[in-house]
Parts: structure tokens; sequence; C-alpha cells
């Protein structure tokens, strides 16, 4: 058997120890922000009642479990996200393949595109609204605002930039243009398509929260509207504290799926 | 004499921008003889890569006649191998196959065969990375092999590589060529390698490209393109071509 050389090894070794450092390092700084946070309220250097605490955030938690049905609103924030997501990159797929289908159609509508991805979308929350109603419905809608143009942008850029040499050679072999399309279009872009999925999540993270401010009768994004309009600062907090921790297991999940 | 497989008379080639109109190919006729290896040079820009993008039925031409002897197959070789990532070695030399919905239980041993003929064998499920730039255009190679061709065009075939392993690519393409029998159509800039691996070498002129002189290549020792380098005639080739290229600074 083939050992490595002391040199080798203390490297591994070097390498392996930077690696758990940089974790160490991660946990701590947090850990240490939620004692120092806990500490200032205990001491009554902060108000408790403006700025909650690590403790009273646990509480809060436990107790709108038990009491206000906590865990429904976290579900129906992840359930509107993952149909906003679904909708979004579905719809955003069919159209850039479209425009990169149609060359024409992608001149033509550019500028619209260009125009829908810039305006700011709060604006038409109100207009959704009274349009839609006071729904789920508008919640998706409103989401489906921020994320779906910047997804087609996305997903269109990303098809016309595949490699030429690659299609110039299925064109020699007289492929069809679905063939293109499928066999190197779509496995070149396997890295892309996942980043935009990335993307798309947040979007919809933001579509979705704004939303739900807005229409405010259920979700995470309501509890934090009901929480500040009864200067309920515990409630408020608490809920984006778990708000933090719904998108960073979204973004870990995807990250999984990178990485197969 | 071989029949001819492909004639082409008075070919004309313009590209039109908002800028004005190029005039790529004026009045370009040769014959391609059956089976054998014939290459093109000349200058750099001159339209040499668009006349073969024609042949391919890349590009369309403006004016002329491109006439093949009966149904033929064309195989286009790139100047990158275009070997794609995801895919394995097997599966990138099947391309074409699948393309033309012809991955037939035979088609697929054939492939196999050639795989295992030219010392592929062992990389069949490897990706490309894990392969030299030589072996890389050796799979090219039996990518265009594969649908079985009876042209093929190579523009610029090995550009891309070192000297050394260029002039082991140009044996190998010989060989290979020559045992599947297959007429050759080479675009190229390096004369030595034109005249080392080629029955004919035409000169192409400065744009538009017409065909400026054909050389019938006769070499003494006539074998594996490195052992043709060293016959006595080569060097007076060389210069004769040379001086029709008129490359100037």
């Amino acid at each position: 058997m083939y050992t490595y050389s002391e040199e080798h090894v203390n490297f591994l070794k070097k390498t392996k120890k930077r690696k758990c450092l940089i974790y160490v390092s991660q946990a701590s700084i947090i850990i240490v922000l939620f004692l120092i946070w806990e500490f200032l309220s205990r001491l009554g250097l902060i108000n408790n009642f403006l700025f909650s605490s690590p403790s009273s955030i646990i509480k809060t938690i436990s107790s709108l479990i038990s009491a206000n049905n906590f865990l429904n609103h976290i579900l129906i924030t992840l359930y509107e996200i993952l149909i906003s997501c679904l909708l979004s990159l579905g719809i955003g797929f069919l159209i850039a393949s479209i425009l990169w289908w149609n060359s024409f159609l992608a001149k033509v509508f550019d500028p619209y595109l260009t125009i829908l991805n810039s305006l700011p979308k709060v604006a038409l929350g109100p207009l959704i609204i009274i349009w839609v109603g006071a729904s789920m419905k508008s919640i998706i809608i409103m989401s489906l605002m921020i994320s779906l143009f910047i997804t087609i942008i996305n997903f269109y850029t990303f098809f016309m930039n595949t490699d030429k040499s690659y299609i110039t050679l299925l064109k020699s072999m007289k492929a069809s243009k679905k063939q293109i399309f499928t066999k190197v279009v779509l496995p070149a872009n396997r890295k892309n398509i996942i980043n935009t999925m990335k993307v798309n999540v947040s979007m919809n993270l933001i579509g979705v929260i704004m939303g739900e401010l807005l229409v405010s009768k259920e979700g995470l994004g309501y509890l934090i509207m009901y929480g500040s309009q009864v200067f309920n600062i515990n409630l408020v907090i608490t809920s984006v504290f778990v708000l933090a921790v719904i998108s960073s297991i979204l973004y870990y999940i995807i990250n999984y799926f990178e990485k197969k | 004499m071989p029949e001819n497989i492909l004639s082409i008379r008075g070919l004309k080639k313009i590209y039109h921008d908002l800028d004005g109109e190029t005039l790529a190919i004026d009045n370009l006729n040769i014959d391609i003889k059956e089976k054998e290896i014939i290459s093109f040079v000349g200058p750099s820009g001159c339209g040499k890569s668009t006349f073969l993008g024609i042949l391919a039925g890349l590009e369309d031409k403006s004016e002329g006649k491109v006439l093949f002897n009966g149904r033929k197959k064309i195989g286009y070789m790139l100047q990158s191998d275009s070997l794609m990532p995801w895919r394995t070695v097997l599966e990138n030399a099947l391309i074409g196959l699948e393309i033309i919905n012809q991955k037939t239980d035979e088609n697929i041993k054939k492939v196999h065969e050639l795989l295992d003929k030219y010392g592929l064998h062992d990389f069949k499920d490897k990706y490309p990375t894990s392969l030299s730039g030589g072996m890389r255009q050796r799979v090219a190679l039996i990518r265009t092999l594969a649908t079985n061709p009876d042209i093929l065009l190579l523009d610029e075939p090995y550009s891309a590589l070192d000297y050394q392993t260029r002039l082991a690519l140009s044996n190998d393409l010989y060989k290979i060529i020559k045992s599947e029998g297959k007429t050759v159509l080479i675009i190229t800039h390096d004369v030595a390698e034109a005249l080392s691996l080629s029955d004919r070498v035409v000169v192409l002129t400065k744009r538009p490209c017409q065909v400026k002189k054909i050389y019938n290549v006769n070499l003494t020792n006539s074998g594996l393109p490195t052992e043709n380098r060293k016959a006595p005639e080569f060097n007076t080739y060389y210069d004769m071509i040379w001086r029709d290229l008129d490359v100037h600074l």
C-alpha cells in the first residue's frame, strides 16, 4: 500500500484544521451575538419590550405553537413559496424556451421584459388586491410578479450563451431545433438552471412575505404585520427569526441538489 | 481514373451586413475525386471555412452548383473537438447516430469497434476531461466516422494543439482515413501538414476566394505523413506553394 509522505499528512491535517476553525468561528459569531443580546436585555441596558431577547423568542415560539397555530402560519408561507416557485420556474422556463426558439419574438419582447423587470412590483400590490381580492391568489400573483421576469431573462440569457461549437456540430449532423435544445442547450446549462432556482427561491420568499404583509390574513408575513400593529415586538422579531431559519434551510436543500 | 464524387461549379458567396456586402467566394470551381485526400491552403480570412461550411450545409451559397455524385453523407469536423463534458466518450461518439435516429445495435457495435481499434477501449465510460488533447481529437474523429459518411470535411482539425501532438495526429488521421476508405477535404494554414497528408493541394487566392493552383503531390517515399516530410521533393513543393500563397506581413 502506498503511504503518504509526512509533508502530505501535515498538509491534510492543516486543511482539516482550517475547515474546522471556519465552522467553529461561524458558530461562535451567532452564539456570541445571541449571548450579548440576552445579557443586554437581562441587565436592562436595552428595552426588552422593544428589542426582545433570545429567551423571549423561544418562549414566544412555544406559546405560539400551543395557542395560536404557529405551525399553520409557517406551513402556509412555505406552501405559498413552493407554489410560486414551481409556477415561476415552469412558466419562466417555457417562455424562455419559446424566446430561444424564435429570435423574432425575443427581439419584439425584449423592451417589455426589461420594463416589467425593472418596475418596482410593490407598486402593483394594492392593484392586485383590488383585482384579485385579499386571498392566497393575490399573494402568489404578487410573488410571481417579482420572480417571473428575472427568471425568464436569466433562462433566456443562459440558453443564448450556450457554447456555439456544440450547436454548429449538431447542425452539421442535420439536427432539428428540438434536438439542439434537448441534447445541447439543456445539459450544457444544468448548473445555470440550478443557480436560477436558487435565485428564484429567494425572490419568491420576498414576494410571498410582501404579499402577506399586504393581504394580512395568514402566514409569517401576516404575523409580522399583526405584531407591529398591536405593538407586540416579540411576535415580530420571532417571525423574522423563523423566516431567516426557513430561508437558510431552503438554501441548503437546493445546495444539496446542486452537488448531486 | 477514380470518379468524381463531388463537383463544384461557379460557387459564389456574398456576406451581407448593414455596412455593405463582402464577396467571400467568387467563381470557385473544383472536382473532388473519390477516396482522395485533398487539402486547401490559403491566406487567413480568404473564405476557406466559408467554403467548407457551404459544403457541410451550414451556410447558404449565393450562386453556383455543388453537385454530389449520388446521395453522399457528409461528416464535418470543427477546429475544436467540441466533446460534450456531460457525456462519456462513448456517448460523445454516439451523438451523430442519435441525431439521425440510427442508434441500432449494429451501429453501436461499430462505434465500439472503432473505439477499441484506435486505443480508446479503456476510456469509453470516462468523461472527456480525463483525456489528453490528442485523444480528444481521436474521439472527435470517431464521432465523425460513426455515421459512416462518404466525405469528411475537416476545418483546421488540429490547429489548437501543440506541434508534437499534431505530427502524431497527422499519422493517426492518415491511417484511420485510409483504412476506412473516405474522401477527405482538409482546410489548413499549415502548408507542411497539407503536403504530408494529401494527394492534392489546392492553393486558394486572397478574398474573394478562388482556386489559384492545384498541385498533384507525388512523393518518392509516399507513406505516413511523417515519412512524407522526409521525401526529397517535399521542400520543392513547399517552396512553390509558399510562393503561390504570396504572404506579406
